[in-house]
């Protein structure tokens, strides 16, 4: 039996979610993101685990899981992750100039976290920010109409 | 005709908007006062149907209609979903309700939820919003503490729990099958209708499923009566019998290559032209315009000489596009590339196809497919012919598909086809002046980091 995953904290904020739902399916996704959060992926074993809470079969827990791009399973995604919107909006600004120039400064490809694990980069299909194109969602943060040289600035400040 | 007075974003730039005290200041929580308990459900739900409001989200569906739909003296438990989750591209207007005012919305959702006799809402926001997160969960927090949720609110008889739920980031989920799939904890996979969610939605019971904007549209409606709703936006066209009439302020989304972007309230009805010169200050850097999406990518497209097409809900049907959708309206100037356009949104829809229905699934990759090949500079002719013959076989019209994804990326490639063959046939003999001979089969072509 491997070692367990998730904390008694992640456990009774699961649970929390749980009484507001008739179906205790429903706060799959929440869980999910209990355990995202607090380990940056989520592991099988917390598959595991998130599925005996919720009284289902581990198949369907991963099944959600697999469906959400924004969930990630096999290793830690970096301590931030960096979302830069490449949609029509943010695109006809120069979007993908932009994904590019921060692909090259941090030697990753859009999905991959950097060595020093500092940094996920991802790219985002929209983030509804288009009046402020092109925009970056850099964990909570929103940034704004943001050129290569802001984004450098960005990528530096970001421990 | 008296100035037009925007009330969605009344207070949007004051001051700590976003708290209970400043719209209790400017007003609020008096429309609901005045319909809990002291109007019955029923006539709540006549006055909205009276109203004319159609839904904001997309697909413009009349609010009360959609209400009555629900089955009548049902035991319950009745749910109302709380749609949330707007991700098509160009189009941000619920987050500026959200982050900016929402106590309007939870305003207007206590309205609705009790026009529908429903006693626990989902307020499904989709995750890519941290800001609207906080801002909607201190919101919903202080609404507890007043007694303004909970059990009997606002001293009524009626109990009404609303709880926020994030998403995790799917497009699809924006769909209202989709959103309730996913909101019992499943992938965002849309349910074939009938049954209608109205019949059995969430957790199998009667659901209703609406916007964000149309809930704080309900509550203008209590507050300032039917007649002023009405008295904004344009009526039916009475040479079309299947219009409804688009009444109502709306919100306007303008981005692209526009002086000032940003969200802006104006009447139903407004056209491109004047949109684009009162509000959004012109196109930026003095160029001239080319063409916009007048709702979302998946609406289509309208040419510069096309601009004074209304922006109502069956304007930009007139113009060869599929409707007015999310009224996000994408500018794009003199110097885009339709071919660029065309690969962004086909990029989009193969990225956020749920994979269900094969037509949908193979069709938006192929056409991405082609369009890389296109883009690339190995294109040739015939593959117009192929991208022409996706966007007639993927739609939803000869219901092939579950849902409307599959419509809707359909529409930017059958529009800009029609509209821009020229160009693109253009594209192509210059950049693979040698047709056949320099061209790779589209299977061994990647799609851009797809993963």
């Amino acid at each position: 039996m491997a070692e367990r995953i998730l904390t008694d904290e992640m456990i009774a904020e699961i649970n929390e979610f749980v009484s507001r739902y008739p179906s205790k399916q429903a706060a799959t996704v929440p869980a999910l993101h209990i355990v995202n959060e607090k380990l940056r992926c989520v592991p099988r074993q917390a598959v595991v685990e998130i599925a005996q809470i919720l009284e289902l079969h581990p198949s369907q827990v991963q099944d959600t899981l697999t469906f959400y791009g924004y969930f990630k399973q096999d290793k830690p995604g970096g301590n931030c992750r960096v979302w830069v919107c490449r949609s029509i909006a943010c695109a006809l600004r120069g979007a993908d100039e932009l994904l590019e120039h921060m692909e090259h400064k941090l030697h990753v490809k859009a999905g991959e976290t950097t060595a020093d694990g500092r940094i996920s980069l991802e790219y985002a299909e929209c983030l509804g920010a288009c009046e402020h194109a092109p925009c970056i969602l850099a964990g909570d943060d929103l940034h704004k109409s943001v050129s290569q040289e802001q984004a450098d600035k960005l990528m530096a400040g970001i421990k | 005709m008296a100035e037009f007075e925007p009330v969605l974003l009344a207070n949007v730039g004051k001051d700590e908007s976003w708290t209970r005290r400043v719209y209790e200041e400017t007003g609020g929580y008096q429309a609901v006062r005045k319909v809990l308990g002291k109007i019955a459900p029923k006539d709540v739900a006549e006055t909205v149907k009276a109203s004319g409001l159609r839904g904001r989200g997309g697909a413009g569906f009349p609010t009360g209609l959609k209400w009555t739909f629900l089955p009548q003296n049902h035991p319950g438990p009745i749910y109302f979903c709380l749609n949330a989750d707007e991700s098509e591209p160009g189009t941000f207007n619920n987050r500026v309700l959200m982050e900016d005012d929402p106590h309007q919305v939870l305003e207007g959702m206590m309205i609705s939820c009790y026009a529908t006799n429903c006693k626990t809402a989902y307020y499904f926001m989709r995750c890519e919003y941290p800001l609207a997160y906080k801002r909607t969960l201190n919101a919903i927090k202080e609404c507890y503490a007043a007694g303004y949720l909970g059990k009997n609110i606002f001293g009524s008889d009626y109990s009404l729990d609303i709880f926020l739920h994030r998403g995790a980031g799917a497009y699809i989920c924006g769909e209202e099958t989709g959103l309730i799939e996913s909101l019992e904890g499943k992938r965002a996979w849309p349910r074939i209708k009938p049954p209608f969610p109205a019949v059995e939605g969430a957790f199998r019971k009667p659901t209703v499923v609406n916007n964000v904007e149309t809930a704080a549209c309900v509550k203008h409606i209590f507050d300032r009566g039917v007649d002023w709703f009405k008295s904004i936006g344009v009526p039916p066209d009475p040479n079309n019998p299947r219009d409804a009439g688009s009444y109502g302020p709306k919100l306007y989304c303008l981005s692209g290559h526009i002086n000032k972007p940003g969200c802006y309230e104006a009447p139903l009805g407004i056209t491109v032209t004047d949109l684009i010169e009162k509000y959004g200050g012109g196109i930026w850097k003095g160029r001239k315009a080319k063409a916009c999406i007048p709702g979302g990518i998946s609406m289509g497209i309208l040419k510069a000489d096309e601009f004074h097409c209304p922006l109502d809900f069956n304007g930009p049907g007139k113009f060869g596009c599929l409707g007015l959708g999310t009224a996000a309206v994408v500018v794009m100037d003199e110097t885009v590339q339709m071919v660029d356009y065309l690969m962004n949104s086909a990029r989009f829809f193969s990225h956020e196809s749920c994979g269900q229905c094969t037509p949908c699934r193979e069709g938006t990759s192929w056409a991405t497919k082609l369009l890389t090949r296109i883009k690339a500079g190995k294109g040739r002719l015939k593959d117009l012919d192929l991208l022409a013959e996706i966007g007639d076989t993927i739609g939803i019209m000869p219901g092939t598909t579950i849902c409307g994804l599959a419509d809707g990326a359909a529409w930017p490639l059958k529009n800009t086809l029609k509209k821009y063959r020229g160009e693109l046939e253009e594209y192509i003999k210059r950049t693979n002046p040698d047709g056949w001979a320099n061209t790779e089969p589209v299977r061994a072509l990647q799609l851009l980091s797809i993963h």
